[in-house]
């Protein structure tokens, strides 16, 4: 029978390294900690926030004498995902108008990755055969695991320059221009995680460009559609600007972040296709994926945000809750580029305070300043520098300022 | 006058041909339709008053609509009272769920339970705990690549434990001639395959047939397995629904378990709590220990990881709502036995239409069956002719769902089988 034996040789596997940190700061007692690690929204009191609009929309979910828990479609709650994809691509894109878009509703941005991925993994056709995406370095950490676990060897293309913290845009191209023709590579809508470092636009048309003469395909990931600049349509510009030029795509989508949902798990993704037979054919093919993994998606977070996307009223209520978010962000890159250039006068150049997007910052600090921040000042960040601005707020932003400054200085 | 030749199908743009990579998905062929859920799309688009879905499994009361517990209900009044933030499960899920699921399935005074040597995650319903199974089997059972499923099974398993990357075979389980189960060819296959094989059970309520083995034949089931050191792999989508009882509906897992089997579950609470579409489930292995339940689930994350990172909160939540608080949890128990009795009759209903129709075959299968399905027997000229003329859906393999009769279609419904097996319709 199956015996004591049969599990020994499971080995005991590393924990997340983000969870490493959140626990660290969770046993720490310092009054004065800081979680900068935490890549979920905090409000200016360091709490989750529940967006107002999603709680208005939770009790005409609740009261809805028509309420049910059935299963939904395979591919998802067509009036999620028909407007999810009006969001992402315009409800005026003429891809659309020509059915030429692929929707299907997945388990937040991470099953739309899985699930793009596994679709390529069996119906790309690969450069000499060879399953390979190109990531940017850095990149959100879970993409390697993603792609490897649909047996797709993650490669990396040049993105972050230290020098100049910012992007190594000629590296990018030339990476771009020797890659095999056709390969595939992964781009960050906006927000680049974890970086906040974007292209201009005018980067991301030579961009487009060299993908084009490569005949490259275009792995989009957008978690942060207007949580980035605070305007929906400003974000998705690039996402729209390839669908015009009509590069081969598709688009993971995550309301995660920009409706707060996270654990609800309200995701997208959009696949563009030549022609709109080719779409039908790639939904039955995406339907047959999802059913051998899930069957079909979860309903809840869907139903939320279709009443929220299908509504004038709530649409606009929601806008106004991104703003605030990413307006909070903003401002907290604002006050602590201020404290650092004209209070402190922390050497070196703090501008990509203020030039980067998103949540993320990636500060510029060397691993050892990381970890004697943690160490001496009880200020958690991962080692390579990263800070979730949504972690600071008007209580803590003056110590984390102060903080900073002494370990640029060397004096922590 | 002129013929202009339309063409039959719209050519796209030329400028989308020419750039949007036109051979990057021309080659995808399509994919066929599901052949449960697709009973559903082809009811939804018949427009006959008389139709009947007979397809998916979701239970509908005796009006034909979908069910919301009263227990669920005040769970998801009592959730939004308590104003929750949304944010991220741990990777193994919410844990009061998971630790209530793993009570409800093995009884909460089991051994292992009590010394937390239970290894449990969140899943995504039943297809998501399978799936979580199949691919830790296929990474760290050492003994085996190939899974056993009886035959016939639920159509997903295949596609399910093949995508893991398990090999997919069968043993005899459904007898056609009795319309109930192959025992001695299913004993024979169990002792007939290669030793520490895995095998997929269904715990209660087997989909699509109905047939459950007796207590006393599990017994004898387990103890084969243990023979031939066999990995059980139940999988339990029905726990309470089957007999209005969770408590006897467990008994082969729980027998298994006590019987010093060291298995793994699939639970699913789509049709017992009626939250199909929120995707709530738990996937668990007995370890010998809380070292070892600390590596398995170390590993299932792993799983989980790269595929959606963190189960869903909401349905979680209302399990875990109702599974910990006495007065729904009994609430629920009742409710659930409700469901179960109603099918119950339904089941005797038909039992007696047909046998009054004069309908041709033994019909006594129906009520020894147990569960939302029934294996009817039909045929497949015969169930598509009953699609196709009476506007009555159900699988081809002549699978029904009894939660979709009730006293306003059933003697329709037995009056079209009638005709259908005499070559009528």
């Amino acid at each position: 029978m199956a015996s004591a034996e049969t599990w020994d040789g499971v080995p005991l596997a590393p924990p997340d390294s983000i969870f490493k940190l959140t626990a660290a700061y969770k046993e720490d007692t310092y009054p004065q900690k800081i979680n900068l690690g935490v890549g979920a929204y905090r409000d200016d009191d360091n709490k989750p926030w529940v967006l107002p609009v999603v709680k208005k929309a939770t009790e005409l979910l609740l009261h809805d004498p028509a309420l049910e828990h059935e299963y939904l479609p395979i591919t998802g709650l067509p009036e999620f995902t028909n407007a999810a994809a009006r969001l992402m691509l315009g409800s005026d894109s003429p891809v659309l108008a020509e059915g030429r878009v692929t929707s299907v509703q997945t388990i937040s941005g991470t099953g739309a990755n899985h699930l793009g991925a596994l679709f390529l993994s069996r119906f790309y056709s690969w450069p000499e055969g060879k399953k390979e995406i190109y990531l940017s370095d850095p990149t959100w950490v879970n993409h390697f695991a993603i792609f490897r676990n649909v047996g797709v060897e993650p490669r990396t293309y040049p993105y972050y320059d230290p020098a100049t913290i910012g992007l190594a845009f000629s590296a990018f191209i030339d990476a771009l221009k020797n890659a095999p023709s056709h390969s595939v590579f992964l781009l960050h809508a906006c927000a680049h995680n974890p970086t906040g470092v974007d292209p201009t636009r005018e980067q991301w048309g030579e961009i487009a460009d060299v993908i084009l003469a490569k005949g490259h395909y275009a792995f989009f990931d957008c978690a942060y559609q207007g949580f980035a600049s605070g305007d929906l349509e400003g974000d998705a510009w690039a996402v729209r600007e390839f669908v015009r030029r009509n590069v081969p795509m598709l688009v993971c989508q995550s309301f995660a972040k920009n409706a707060g949902l996270y654990g609800e798990r309200v995701g997208a993704l959009h696949i563009v296709s030549p022609s709109a037979p080719a779409a039908t054919r790639i939904k039955s093919q995406l339907s047959v994926l999802q059913r051998s993994e899930i069957s079909n998606p979860p309903a809840h977070g869907a139903r939320l945000m279709a009443l929220i996307l299908n509504s004038p009223e709530l649409f606009e209520e929601w806008k106004r809750d991104i703003r605030t978010m990413a307006g909070r962000i903003i401002a907290m890159r604002d006050e602590l580029h201020g404290l650092l250039t004209d209070k402190y006068k922390t050497p070196g150049n703090w501008d990509h305070i203020v030039n980067q997007i998103g949540m993320f910052s990636f500060t510029g600090i060397t691993p050892e300043q990381s970890q004697a921040l943690t160490e001496k000042a009880h200020i958690y960040l991962t080692t390579n520098g990263r800070i979730s601005m949504a972690g600071l707020n008007s209580h803590n932003i003056e110590y984390f300022a102060g903080s900073l400054d002494k370990v640029v200085r060397g004096q922590l | 006058m002129l013929a202009v030749a339309r063409p039959l199908v719209r050519v796209a743009p030329r400028h989308a041909l020419r750039a949007a990579g036109v051979s990057t998905w021309s080659h995808v062929p399509a994919g066929p339709p599901d052949p449960i859920l697709g009973v559903t799309e082809a009811f939804l688009r018949d427009k006959d008053s008389r139709k009947i879905n007979l397809g998916v499994g979701a239970y509908r009361d005796e009006n034909g609509k979908p069910y919301v517990l009263t227990s669920v209900q005040k769970a998801e009044e009592l959730l939004t009272a308590e104003k929750l933030d949304k944010e991220y499960l741990p990777i193994a899920g919410l844990p009061s769920f998971t630790k209530a699921a793993a009570k409800l399935a093995y009884g909460a005074e089991q051994k292992h339970v009590q010394e937390g040597a239970v290894a449990v995650v969140q899943s995504i319903s039943g297809t998501g705990a399978l799936r979580i199974g199949g691919a830790f089997l296929a990474r760290f059972y050492p003994h085996s690549k190939t899974i056993y499923l009886p035959v016939p099974s639920w159509g997903n398993h295949t596609p399910i434990f093949r995508d893991s990357g398990l090999e997919v075979k069968g043993y005899r389980y459904f007898d056609k001639g009795t319309v109930g189960l192959d025992f001695a060819g299913m004993k024979e296959d169990l002792k007939n395959m290669p030793e520490k094989s895995i095998v997929l059970l269904h715990a209660c309520a087997h989909n699509p047939t109905g047939v459950d083995p007796t207590p006393e034949q599990w017994i004898e089931i387990s103890d084969i397995i243990r023979e031939k050191g066999h990995f059980p792999f139940f999988d339990m989508a029905y726990q309470g629904f089957a007999s209005g009882s969770t408590v006897r509906d467990a008994f082969a897992v729980r027998h298994f378990v006590a019987a010093g089997h060291e298995i793994a579950l699939s639970q699913s609470f789509a049709k017992n709590m009626g939250l199909y579409g929120e995707r709530v489930g738990a996937f668990s292995v007995i370890a010998e220990d809380p070292e070892q339940k600390a590596r398995i689930e170390s590993q299932l994350k792993i799983v989980i990881r790269p595929m959606y990172s963190n189960p869903p909160l909401h349905g979680a939540r209302i399990a875990g709502t109702i599974l910990n608080r006495p007065e729904l949890y009994t609430e629920w128990e009742q409710e659930v036995k409700g469901m179960a009795d109603r099918i119950i009759s339904m089941r005797e209903r038909l039992y007696d239409n047909l046998v009054r129709l004069q309908t041709p075959g033994e019909w006594g299968h129906i009520k020894r069956q147990i569960g939302m399905f029934s294996f009817t027997g039909l045929t497949q000229p015969q169930t598509k002719a009953l699609a196709e003329k009476a506007h009555i859906y159900m699988t081809a393999d002549g699978r029904i769902s009894m939660a979709g009769l009730n006293n306003g279609n059933i003697d329709y419904f037995s009056e079209s089988v009638s005709k259908a097996v005499k070559g009528e319709l």
